[in-house]
């Protein structure tokens, strides 16, 4: 099953490289190739041997993992955490704008969901815009910035939005968004059709622009002299969805609106969509899997707006049974909340559906690898993947485990032990900031003051 | 014969007006400021020396100066000269707009007054909040009283902005004295004034991250416009004539752009936005200078520091704990001019959100607490602000040929007791003047501490 070669190959170039990791004897779920007890051997941050028996170079830094439990990071496919901006809601159509840039390599929620063991995640623009802006994939490398945050193997994306969210803005009736609309600042649409028409005119627009940059790149190459057409930011990445280089995230709640948007890929001939939510995906499943596309939804969360109410805890199962590619996410955006415990969301599809361990743990992993297209890098613990591992202290789907240890490319970023010994040191640093301030106005303040 | 005699007339008109103007040509205005320490800025301090000052340009400085009969003559006995302070961003002489003043601190449940309708803008075409054909030397305003207090705090110079909307416009190095507006202005496009917030119009882009896709669309729609042009120029029967267009127009003569960075994280986004636009930055607001230096160095881009220290507002509840990192900011940010120096970064400072524009000194002198060099903090009221916009040749320092800014102080700038005696701007003196009281509640800000000492 495993590979022979890198025992051999590891012993030479463990005597060059000195960064070998060995995580001993634990339990591990490598979600793609079974459950058993062994060590993993990190090389260069990357998986370098997995099995029951391993060879340890000498060197290597031990992680005595026995009682515990492995898993490959967790990837949560949709949340909103560590933008400074996520919703340019001013228009229908925000294509121009791009999350990446927003990315803020300080923000809390990024340590906080390492402690809660995910390792890569997909922040998203808001669903305020009917085709939003685009999205960008980070490791949660806490401490590095932002450009050495970004994923960049991961194919790039653009969110999109049905139903309620992208109407609201343009009704009278719907729910004002504070500081972001008003009865004077209403936008098209205010309908669901109105917004299959703005998608269908977008991309429509899309491909007319297309075509005036290939009729101009023709007529020049004929030596004519000609000026090029104007570039427009918001119509760029509609062309490379049309290309097939640019993934869409949609998100959707009805079954309705599902088959809508899928006829509408159909006719511009678009694959490859994730729908994001997608509630009442378990009655369209067939739908959905038949044209590839994939789904990301909660396991129980639902009833929050009238949209969301045809809503079953058997969702992600039944759509996975149907052949559909799920995974479970949490869509976090003020602070990593859900993020911190996506293990038990996987735990339900267990309760509800009956899947299999090893299919839970695909919803959180493998599944939302495939889905962002960094399936080769990530989502497993296989050998020659990235090395982003998990340690807990009991089984990753019990309510009872915590994460110990996280590594990302091999490098540890998370150990509750660190965590919890440097609290003390971090408040003794705060109460002697505090008291400088105070010594400080003191020394400031007039010694002849009185009360007036 | 009535020919004759209006001819003459008109002969004698002539000769008098060249009479006169030759007159002026030749009348020199000698000033020699003698007796005083001088400290030039770009050389070695001259403990006792004399600053000749002829029609109002530098024409000589050091301890031996011949001193032509005619001149005028200051004695500095016991005072210092110092170069003319430059507020690197600032509003002072133009008109105070509803927009420019911070907002004001909720005080009860009172509503905001009612803004004017504002256009709502679908998209990059609509140009939402630009105002790039602005320009901060045709709006001046020589009567400003602030420009007054200015002086009174050695402040000769300043570079001056439009505030509104997101691409504000084009700045100004004006000297804060002359008769007439256009007497004040040194430098008419300093920089283009581009902030982050949305202001000035309602609809798209209604985030940073909007309004810096916003930016990139117009930088290339300027290219495509300066492309069309040139084509149209060449070509007019079968290239189509491009739409004028002010707010490119305005784009296309951008020497440099100022954008908003507070902390290395929006550092790196402005140092992106201005590689895509092409154009040489300026950073201003910058608060967590001291860990920003290494970079700013690396990437030789100036900036302007924000001197109003972060502190922790007077009324805040006590029962609210801070972050560590937020206790942090507070306790380094003052020490932000020590670090840029030392990391050899070109940094000025901005009097916004002070006070008064003394506070901009008492500010500098934290931070002197705080490691940073007096020469250094010097350097940055006056040689390197006028070297980050370009006017090195003429402001910044006391040398030969350079405009004679300078300020008399009877001891040593950043000690609290100095007052400032004079200046000169241009050439001319002028005296320190009765300041009006602080207007009231016009900040909506309490005086501090150290105000309330000083009075």
């Amino acid at each position: 099953m495993r590979t022979i070669i890198p025992a051999a190959v590891l012993t030479v170039s463990a005597l060059l490289a000195a960064d070998v990791t060995v995580i001993r004897n634990g339990t591990i779920h490598t979600v793609t190739k079974g459950t058993f007890k062994g060590s993993i051997v990190i090389l260069d941050g990357k998986i370098a041997d997995v099995g029951e028996k391993v060879m340890t170079p000498a060197g290597a830094r031990i992680v005595d993992a026995a009682g515990k439990h492995i898993i490959p990071g967790i990837i949560d496919a949709h949340t909103h955490i560590a933008l400074d901006s996520i919703n340019e809601s001013s228009v229908s159509v925000s294509s121009m704008v791009d999350v990446t840039e927003m990315l803020n390599p300080e923000s809390i929620s990024i340590y906080q969901a390492l402690a809660g063991g995910v390792t890569v995640c997909n922040s998203m623009h808001g669903s305020a815009n009917s085709i939003g802006g685009r999205n960008v994939v980070f490791k949660l490398r806490w401490g590095a910035d932002a450009r050495g945050l970004v994923f960049d193997k991961a194919m790039p994306s653009i969110k999109m939005a049905l139903g309620e969210n992208p109407k609201r803005q343009g009704s009278p009736q719907g729910l004002q968004i504070p500081g972001l609309a008003s009865p004077q600042n209403l936008r098209y649409p205010g309908t669901r059709m109105g917004v299959e028409d703005v998608i269908r005119g977008a991309f429509t627009r899309a491909r007319a622009y297309q075509r005036e940059w290939k009729d101009y790149e023709t007529r020049k190459a004929r030596g004519e002299k000609l000026l090029p057409p104007r570039r427009d930011l918001e119509l760029e990445p509609l062309v490379e969805v049309l290309e097939g280089k640019r993934l869409i995230h949609a998100h959707c709640y009805r079954a309705d609106e599902i088959l809508m948007l899928i006829r509408v890929f159909d006719d511009f001939n678009i694959r490859g969509v994730t729908f994001e939510h997608a509630l009442e995906g378990y009655k369209v499943a067939r739908e959905i899997a038949a044209r590839g596309h994939a789904a990301s939804t909660f396991s129980d969360w639902w009833s929050y707006k009238v949209e969301a109410y045809d809503a079953i805890p058997y969702n992600a199962a039944i759509m996975h049974r149907n052949g559909v590619l799920v995974s479970l996410n949490s869509d976090d955006a003020g602070g990593a909340e859900l993020m911190r415990r996506l293990n038990t969301e996987a735990a339900k599809v267990i309760k509800y559906g009956g899947l299999s361990e090893d299919e839970a743990l695909a919803m959180i992993t493998i599944n939302p690898a495939k889905q962002l297209r960094i399936d080769r890098w990530v989502g497993s613990i296989e050998t020659g993947k990235d090395a982003d591992l998990v340690i807990y202290d009991k089984h990753p789907l019990s309510i009872y485990s915590k994460v110990e240890k996280v590594f990302i490319d091999g490098r540890q970023y998370f150990d509750r032990d660190e965590d919890m010994s440097r609290r003390p040191k971090i408040e003794s640093e705060k109460e002697g900031l505090r008291k400088k301030v105070l010594e400080q106005q003191k020394q400031a303040a007039p010694q002849n003051r009185r009360p007036s | 014969m009535r020919k004759n005699l209006l001819a003459a007339f008109a002969a004698a008109l002539l000769i008098s007006a060249f009479l006169i103007s030759a007159a002026l040509a030749e009348t020199v205005n000698w000033t020699a400021i003698r007796g005083a320490r001088i400290v030039p800025v770009n050389g070695p301090v001259i403990e006792k020396g004399t600053v000749l000052i002829r029609n109002g340009i530098i024409a000589a400085v050091g301890a031996q100066v011949d001193v032509p009969a005619s001149a005028w003559i200051v004695d500095g006995n016991g005072l210092t000269v110092y170069p003319g302070f430059i507020d690197a961003l600032s509003s002072w002489g133009l008109p105070q707009t509803a927009q420019a003043q911070p907002p004001s601190a909720a005080r009860g449940a009172q509503q905001q007054p009612q803004q004017p309708q504002q256009a709502r803008s679908w998209g990059p075409l609509d140009r939402p909040g630009t105002f790039s054909w602005v320009k901060a030397a045709d709006l001046l305003q020589p009567a400003d009283p602030r420009l007054g207090q200015a002086r009174n705090a050695g402040f000769t110079s300043a570079v001056v902005f439009p505030r509104q909307g997101i691409v504000a416009g084009h700045g100004a190095v004006i000297n804060l004295g002359g008769r007439t507006a256009g007497e004040m202005v040194v430098a008419p496009d300093s920089g283009l004034f581009l902030a982050l917030r949305p202001s000035g119009y309602t609809g798209f882009p209604s985030t940073p991250m909007g309004i810096m896709a916003y930016f990139r669309q117009l930088w290339l729609d300027a290219e495509h416009y300066r492309q069309a042009l040139s084509m149209y120029a060449a070509d007019p029967v079968n290239i189509p004539r491009p739409a004028y267009d002010r707010a490119i127009e305005g784009i296309l003569g951008a020497r440099r752009v100022l954008l908003p960075a507070a902390d290395p994280v929006q550092l790196e986004r402005m140092l992106t936005l201005a590689a895509d636009l092409k154009t040489p930055a300026v950073l201003y607001g910058v608060v967590r200078g001291y860990e920003m230096a290494a970079r700013l160095k690396q990437a030789g881009t100036p900036v302007i520091l924000n001197v109003r220290w972060p502190a922790r507002d007077r009324n805040a509840d006590p029962e609210d704990r801070e972050s560590l990192r937020e206790l942090r900011i507070r306790d380094l940010a003052p020490a932000s001019p020590a670090a840029l120096s030392e990391a050899g970064v070109k940094w000025a400072v901005s009097s916004e959100g002070l006070d008064s524009p003394r506070a901009v000194l008492r500010a500098l002198k934290q931070s002197i607490d705080r490691g940073l060099r007096r020469e250094d903090a010097l350097r940055a009221l006056t040689l390197t602000a006028a070297e980050i916009y370009g006017v090195a040749a003429r402001l910044g320092s006391i040398e030969r040929g350079k405009i004679a800014n300078l300020v008399l102080a009877d001891g040593d700038l950043f000690d609290d007791r100095t007052r400032v005696r004079m200046v000169f701007i241009d050439g001319v003196r002028r005296l320190p003047e009765p300041e009006a009281p602080a207007p009231q509640g016009a900040a909506g800000r309490s005086p501090s501490i150290s105000e309330e000492e000083e009075q």
